[in-house]
């Protein structure tokens, strides 16, 4: 690449530095270049699985067939579970975000293997076209959660998907691989422990998980690939199987996979929040701890869904312990972040919108999960639709919020272009309204008995479905407005400046969009990523301005 | 609004001796989650509206506030000790909910792709329906037939899975009389959201009537209606169609009356007789073209239940 | 090696960065010390790999304890100790060709590598007898389980633990020649010496734990009882 491309005094960015043209996207090592292939990938995944809910809230309108089979619902939904979970939540804040921003936010030129990186794309798109071709190959309605034995005998191409989600998994513990090795050896001069961002620290919990309990489903899917394709009987009990077998293994990976989805919505919350209250993050230490607290408490909870599938009611217990006990560092977060905001500068530009209403939704999903941690409340909200309204609070409420939030908060330093404030505040308003009419009406769908993965329902249950496919088509309309001034702002759009909200987190040193090397000098760690509110050092004014004054204006 | 200002919103009737203890739980989160959804939205609502950035104004340095051990050990002991609270009455709730009394009245339930079976100990069968006396304890002894399914009573508040080759058990003592509808809640294909049932709890002595000659008919109620009543709520729906489309089983149209190709090669005449061992003994004459898979009905329809399906069946031009 | 290290330092402080000096890094001790860490974090995941399959192994072993007993008698203890042997030597001339390369001793290097590749391709061989055997014979899991003397109730599922415990291993096994051979190719080429051993060392990492999964395989499908 062109190394003698380095500017001297004019600043050129990886975009121009990198090289132009296809092939130096196909071949390329720069993690910027990568974290946004990854982005464009995890979007079209989005939109596809976006597509897929809203197909099955719309047969959900009234009961009975409104425009699909049963046959093909099952298929709908189990597609927008597998692509959000696989393809577009798990990779979409740290393969995508991570990839871009944590080598800058940790003031090193790439990740550690550069290479590696790269390859775990190739991994992941393999892995996609697998997975979407199973559409192709007849479909799999089994819910993303494979369960046996009715994954063992069911028609459809279930070892396709089940395959794509195995090499999926792949990508994913290469990468964790990758973020472990560049954040344990690769910070800045000067950028200690306890001086990381706590994206960083998200991150970092994140990966941890992702390199210890990914191997366990890639060899639970071996399995069942095996059980289906040799006709073993391993989960199957007509052969001699076990059926709750498959759960314990399942959930042993997914519901860490839970953490991974979670943390990192978290790690965005907690860069967002200082920077737009110009003020020092309160309890650093509580929240980057509590990250790694969950990552290590979320190893012991698997148990908790399978409350009513005949597992040891001692081990009921012991799980249903260990779950609230997961709760607390997660509930310290939070008050930690509104503390944040105490005596702060607060402006509301659109991250910031983002990010309360990941406060707000967060919460929910959070104290709703008290119910259903509770064992004999739990007995009578499993599988309704509480249990899908918590989990859509924690997970889109939480993580999808949060990688919005991080999208806008990070577009100016990925693409070099501000987008249209207006729209972004109108699109943020219409997704969480949108959001809370979808999914505030199923907690009372779940609490009133509705069961879930239902295609077919009784007529009591017809006006609150109503209510939250018109919500769905609200929160549709918010994504569409938000594609819309996304893409514009790229031809539009005025150019961002280097800092242009205010932030003290290293990536804001360098320009935007960076150059290929992510620094034109070594960048400055002697300011911590949240020190707001320090009085100016008297030998180097200037360097703080930003932080105190902001430069946004 | 009324409905928030109820111990337990949203939850259906409650009708079991479980019931109240669940919904005391619930309510008790339920409070306590608005309680602290307040306690944490409030004074972030607060912040955002006081410390907001005036139009004109200019960022001032904020002060340094990195921590308060204080504060920090408050928001995290009590909740902890909230969470040990609710994981505590929770669990000790679950406990009386897994271990039945001595004096339960023992049924077996299968679930099957998709309906319900349920055996009484006098060997009365039951399809979709399970009718039990007032004021009994029951315990339902439960396995999947073919995948997991699960038996869900909102009413009662009771679920448990029916893992395919093991059995799970759930008991509960029902209040007063009534109707209680019951869900299947572990997805088990296409026919998952039409796997429901009925639970009815009768007064003693038409319990004791019902067991005798089953469901009499009702004021203005034909044969016939009883039959279509039976088509669904027995599931004959989930494979027979009545409109001439095909599903896993011939469609009821206009078949009766009219011959039937046999798997074997043969052919038979829709008739009474026809009907009836097709009820009760369906590998007998297998209609051609489709697979040997119904399950018998012997002992899960009372005489005057096959009378209906017919004379239903008849109607069906 | 210090020194070497040393000298490398002085180098890259005149930007004449060795051939294997990727830029990204400080210096070729961090870029040392991340590779390692890189390759531990890998094994880590291996070996939680494995384990998933060792627990379901210990599970479906609980439950149909005499179709394990009559699987392995199957199996040729005399062909598996030889394996073992042979993979537990191969472990050594591993931990030779390392310390060759640390000591910038080529004709060590590859000797021991020539060494450990024949140990690996043997143990395929043997590998490949064992499985025709079964082949023939019909000891094939699940539905293809054909063998008819003597059947006792889930001895394919056996079977299908065998193949895929095995055939796993296999598998890493083969990517490891693949490695061996690379690194090989490179040693000839002079690429290894005390101031760049890197690739050398992770490859021996690698073949380590591919000799350690062996070495619990080998009591749990053979020596079962």
């Amino acid at each position: 690449m062109a190394d003698n491309n380095h500017g001297h005094g004019e600043h050129k960015s990886f975009y121009e530095e990198g090289g132009k043209g296809i092939m130096s996207w196909v071949y390329t090592l720069d993690h910027k270049r990568i974290g946004l292939m990854y982005l464009v990938s995890v979007l079209l995944m989005f939109a596809l699985g976006g597509l897929m809910a809203l197909l099955v809230r719309f047969e959900l309108l009234s009961p009975g067939k409104t425009i699909m089979t049963a046959q093909q619902y099952n298929v709908v939904f189990t597609l927008h579970g597998a692509i959000m979970v696989f393809l577009f939540i798990i990779p979409a804040v740290p393969a995508a975000l991570g990839n871009f921003v944590l080598p800058l936010l940790l003031g090193t030129k790439d990740v550690a293997f550069p290479r590696l990186n790269i390859f775990s794309y190739y991994i992941y798109v393999t892995g996609a076209i697998i997975a979407v071709g199973a559409i192709v190959g007849g479909g799999v309605d089994t819910g993303w959660t494979f369960y046996t034995p009715y994954s063992s005998g069911t028609s459809g191409s279930v070892v396709l998907m089940v395959f794509g989600a195995f090499v999926l998994g792949f990508s994913s513990i290469l990468t964790g691989l990758n973020f472990i090795a560049t954040t344990h050896k690769l910070r800045a001069p000067g950028m200690t422990w306890s001086r990381m961002p706590l994206f960083c620290w998200g991150i970092y919990a994140t990966s941890l998980i992702q390199v210890l309990a990914t191997p366990v489903l890639a060899i639970t899917l071996l399995m069942l690939i095996i059980e289906r394709v040799w006709g073993v009987g391993i989960f199957d009990p007509a052969k001699g199987g076990d059926a709750v077998l498959f759960q314990h293994f399942f959930w042993f990976y997914s519901h860490p996979a839970v953490y991974i989805m979670i943390l990192p919505g978290m790690a965005i919350i907690s860069e967002i929040i200082p920077t737009f209250s110009k003020k020092a993050i309160f309890g650093y230490k509580a929240i980057g701890m509590s990250s790694v607290a969950i990552a290590i408490i979320g190893f012991l909870v698997w148990g908790h869904h399978m409350f009513v599938s005949g597992q040891s009611q001692f081990a009921s217990m012991v799980f249903s312990f260990l779950t609230f006990l997961v709760a607390i560092p997660s509930g310290i977060k939070v008050f930690n972040w509104t503390a944040t905001m105490y005596k702060g500068s607060i402006t509301l530009e659109t991250p910031m919108l983002y990010a309360l209403s990941f406060l707000f939704l967060f919460t929910i999903g959070g104290l709703t999960g008290l119910f259903l941690g509770a064992l004999s409340v739990n007995v009578h909200l499993t599988d309704t639709y509480f249990v899908v309204a918590h989990f859509h609070y924690v997970m889109m409420g939480g993580t999808v919020i949060a990688f919005y939030g991080g999208v806008h908060y990070w577009w100016p330093k990925m693409t070099g272009r501000m987008y249209n404030e207006k729209l972004a505040r109108l699109a943020c308003a219409l997704v969480f309204i949108g959001f809370n009419v979808t999914f505030l009406t199923q907690f009372v769908l779940g609490s009133k008995g509705m069961p879930r993965r239902y295609y077919d329902y009784l007529p009591q249950f017809q006006t609150l479905h109503q209510v939250s496919t018109v919500g769905s088509w609200i929160l549709g309309l918010g994504f569409l407005i938000m594609v819309s001034y996304l893409l514009a702002s790229l031809k539009v759009g005025a150019l961002a400046p280097a800092n242009p909200w205010g932030g003290l987190t290293l990536e804001w040193q360098t320009s935007s969009p960076p150059p290929l090397h992510n620094f034109e000098k070594q960048p400055n760690t002697k300011i911590g990523p949240y020190d707001y509110g320090v009085p100016i050092p008297p030998k180097k004014p200037g360097t703080l301005e930003g932080a105190v004054h902001g430069t946004s204006s | 609004m009324n409905i928030l200002l109820q111990w337990a919103p949203f939850m259906p009737t409650a009708a079991s001796h479980n019931a109240p203890n669940v919904d005391n739980l619930y309510g008790f989160i339920f409070w306590l989650s608005v309680v602290f959804f307040i306690l944490v939205i409030g004074p972030g609502a607060w912040f955002v509206y006081k410390y907001r950035l005036k139009k004109g104004e200019e960022h001032q340095p904020t002060p340094r506030i990195t921590h308060h051990l204080g504060l920090e050990l408050t928001w995290s002991v009590i909740p902890l000790l909230l969470c040990v609270v609710i994981a505590v009455w929770g669990f000790w709730d679950f406990m009386a909910l897994g271990v039945a009394p001595a004096d339960t009245e023992d049924i077996f339930v299968t679930g099957y792709k998709w309906g319900w079976r349920f055996e009484h100990r006098d060997g009365t069968k039951e399809l979709n329906e399970l009718h039990l006396p007032e004021g009994k304890k029951v315990k339902l002894v439960m396995t999947g037939e073919d995948v997991i399914h699960s038996f869900f009573v909102p009413d009662f508040r009771v679920k448990a899975d029916l893992p395919p080759g093991r059995y799970t058990s759930l008991w509960f003592e029902p209040i007063g009389v009534g109707e209680h509808q019951v869900f299947c809640t572990e997805y088990c294909g296409d026919g998952h959201s039409g796997m429901l049932a009925k639970i009815i709890v009768m007064p003693k002595d038409k319990y004791a009537e019902w067991l005798r000659v089953g469901t009499p008919l009702g004021p203005g109620e034909t044969l016939e209606d009883r039959g279509k009543k039976l088509y669904s709520d027995k599931g004959c729906l989930t494979c027979h169609s009545v409109d001439g489309s095909r599903l896993t089983g011939p469609s009821f149209k206009g078949i009766f009356g009219n011959p039937q190709p046999l798997a074997d090669g043969a052919s038979v005449n829709v008739d009474e007789n026809f009907i009836r061992e097709s009820i009760l003994n369906p590998q007998a004459k297998v209609a051609q073209g489709y697979s040997p898979i119904m399950p018998s009905y012997q002992g899960s329809l009372k005489e005057m239940d096959l009378n209906a399906l017919t004379a239903y069946i008849k109607s069906l031009k | 090696m210090a020194q070497a290290v040393d000298d490398l330092k002085h180098t890259h402080e005149h930007e004449e960065h060795p051939w294997f000096f990727h830029p990204h890094f400080t210096d070729v001790e961090q870029q040392f010390d991340t590779a390692k860490l890189g390759m531990w974090t890998f094994l880590a995941t291996e070996i939680l790999m494995f384990g998933g399959l060792f627990v379901g192994y210990a599970i479906m072993f609980s439950m149909h304890p005499e179709a394990f007993h009559a699987g392995h008698h199957h199996l040729n203890v005399n062909l598996g100790v030889v394996n073992t042997a042979v993979l537990i030597f191969s472990s050594l001339t591993m931990a030779l060709a390392v310390r060759s390369a640390q000591t910038s001793n080529k004709r060590g290097i590859v000797i021991n590598l020539l060494v450990t590749i024949a140990c690996a391709c043997g143990f395929l061989i043997v590998k490949y007898f064992e499985y025709s055997h079964k082949w023939h014979e019909g000891l094939l899991p699940g539905k293809f389980y054909t063998f008819a003397e003597g059947y006792v109730p889930h001895i394919e599922t056996y079977f299908a633990l065998y193949f895929m415990m095995t055939g796993l291993h296999g598998i890493h096994v083969t990517v490891g020649i693949g490695l061996l051979v690379w690194i090989l190719l490179r040693a000839l080429k002079g690429r290894y010496s005390s101031a760049y051993y890197t690739q050398v060392e992770l490859v021996g990492l690698y073949w380590h734990l591919v000799d350690l999964i062996w070495i619990y395989l080998f009591p749990l499908l053979y020596l079962v009882s």
